[in-house]
């Protein structure tokens, strides 16, 4: 592990995502566009907007990362970069942190754009600091991050990779009990959800967005949240292997 | 006879249950350039690939400047150039060359001197999706040139550049191997041949010959490279 090496690839990943206007203004503009849609759409129900527009703002970089991650990963695995890495003095520890940062300082970027609008131009409220919401954004910015990283170790064309997104992340977002309270939701349904690291994620956001203490849950969302985001790193750095077949 | 900065002894690789490599062994002598030479598909590409330790090798042993393939030790000192361009195609050919520079710990000073030897100087600001074929593949070369690396193992590093930017690059070759460094160089155009001071003639994965180009035509009897790599397959087609 070298903090060079790391720092380099933060640089360089940052510098890849530079050339590529149109893929930050579609970064930072659709979920904009689509948290003005959500205040639109509920203007007559003010109090719908206020209680789930927090979470939501949590969840976009999840998103995001995971598909930018995805895409990335696999053309740095077909293109021969990775290959020709792999030949060099690079720990895969280095190529996950630096990678790990670059699109962190991304998510904090795209969450302090979109929280800039939903909570100064849309009127968004909640009861604990927005800054709080934006520090959650960017945890689930890097739990996007590792599990599309290992997620591309199962596509081999940009297509699979692309699929991806409705198979890991729409039953995540179904099930987290954004859209339907996870007390009503049918026992089996509840035990997946318990088993989806996004619903530890939603929850986290949930708490900070709302007046009740946090208490001990919070701290398991946390925790869980965390948990799963250093797993999918370990896992997606055992699918980076020196020796192919 | 210089000492050997490659050894392969009896190496086999299996990919996709058919058998690529069988039984590979021969010694690349240190200071050389040493051309692999062969029909595609004869597994040259799997061979350079087990020589810098991205190939899961079915067996056999490979020692590279005396330590096994692929191992930590070997990782700045072996340079190694893939036979598709490897090189970020959205960035300009100077981050690409910083970027890997960096990973290997090379002096900033050295991406404008492999630039240079490429020939790209004029191209140095352009992002490499922007590049011709040809300019690409020198894009990738220079970054095996980095770091001054002990071994250089390229793969087709000439395919699709125009004869005079190949003589050059042959022409740094052997400068590079003059300064005490071994090149392994892969390619399927004979005519390359005589631009080796040794060849190792692969085929259907089994080493068919290996010698000087001027030995290889005794041994024949055959006038030009081409000729000769013929009536060596004729030979063990007989033999056989």
């Amino acid at each position: 592990m070298s903090l060079r090496v790391t720092m380099a690839t933060a640089l360089r990943v940052l510098t890849q995502l530079r050339r590529d206007p149109r893929t930050i203004g579609l970064l930072i503009g659709v979920p904009t566009v689509l948290v003005v849609l959500l205040h639109e759409l509920f203007a007559d129900r003010p109090r719908v907007f206020q209680s789930i527009g927090g979470p939501i703002l949590g969840l976009f970089p999840f998103v995001s990362m995971f598909i930018v991650t995805s895409i990335t990963m696999l053309r740095e695995r077909i293109s021969g970069t990775l290959e020709r890495l792999m030949t060099m003095p690079l720990a895969k520890l280095d190529l996950l942190l630096g990678y790990g940062l670059a699109f962190a300082l991304f998510a904090a970027v795209q969450a302090s754009v979109v929280s800039a609008v939903a909570f100064g131009a849309l009127g968004l409220e909640v009861d604990r600091s927005p800054v709080a919401v934006v520090a959650l954004a960017i945890g689930n910015a890097t739990l996007g991050m590792a599990l599309g990283l290992f997620v591309s170790a199962f596509a081999q064309t940009e297509f699979q990779a692309v699929q991806f997104m409705p198979a890991v992340v729409f039953p995540q977002m179904l099930l987290c009990g954004l859209f339907v309270p996870r007390e009503e939701m049918a026992r089996w349904l509840q035990i997946v959800s318990d088993a989806l690291p996004l619903t530890y994620s939603y929850d986290a956001l949930r708490r900070v967005t709302t007046a009740p203490p946090l208490g001990g849950s919070f701290a398991l969302d946390l925790t869980v949240t965390l948990g799963a985001t250093f797993l999918a790193l370990a896992l997606g750095a055992a699918t980076l292997r020196r020796r192919t077949p | 006879m210089q000492p050997a900065a490659i050894e392969i002894h009896g190496l086999r690789v299996v990919r996709g249950g058919r058998e690529v490599l069988r039984g590979v062994s021969l010694e690349v002598s240190a200071g050389t350039v040493t051309g692999l030479l062969g029909p595609s598909g004869s597994g040259k590409t799997t061979l350079i690939r087990a020589i810098v330790g991205v190939q899961r090798v079915a067996g056999g042993e490979i020692s590279v400047l005396g330590a096994p393939a692929g191992s930590r030790a070997l990782r700045d000192r072996v340079a190694y150039m893939t036979q598709a361009p490897s090189v970020y195609a959205d960035l300009t050919v100077r981050e690409n060359l910083r970027y890997f520079a960096r990973v290997l710990g090379a002096a900033p000073e050295r991406v404008d001197a492999a630039i240079e030897t490429v020939a790209l100087g004029g191209h140095a600001g352009q992002t490499v999706v922007s590049l011709s074929g040809g300019e690409r593949a020198r894009a990738s070369l220079a970054v095996a040139l980095l770091n001054e690396p002990e071994v250089l193992v390229l793969d087709e590093p000439t395919v699709g550049l125009d004869p005079v930017l190949r003589r050059d690059l042959w022409a740094t070759f052997h400068t590079i191997a003059e300064g005490g460094a071994t090149l392994l160089v892969s390619s399927h155009v004979m005519d390359e041949a005589d631009r080796c001071d040794e060849l190792v003639l692969l085929r259907e994965g089994e080493v068919l010959a290996t010698g000087t180009p001027t030995a290889l035509r005794l041994q024949t009897g055959a006038e030009d490279l081409d000729q000769a790599f013929l009536d060596l397959i004729d030979r063990a087609e007989a033999g056989t």
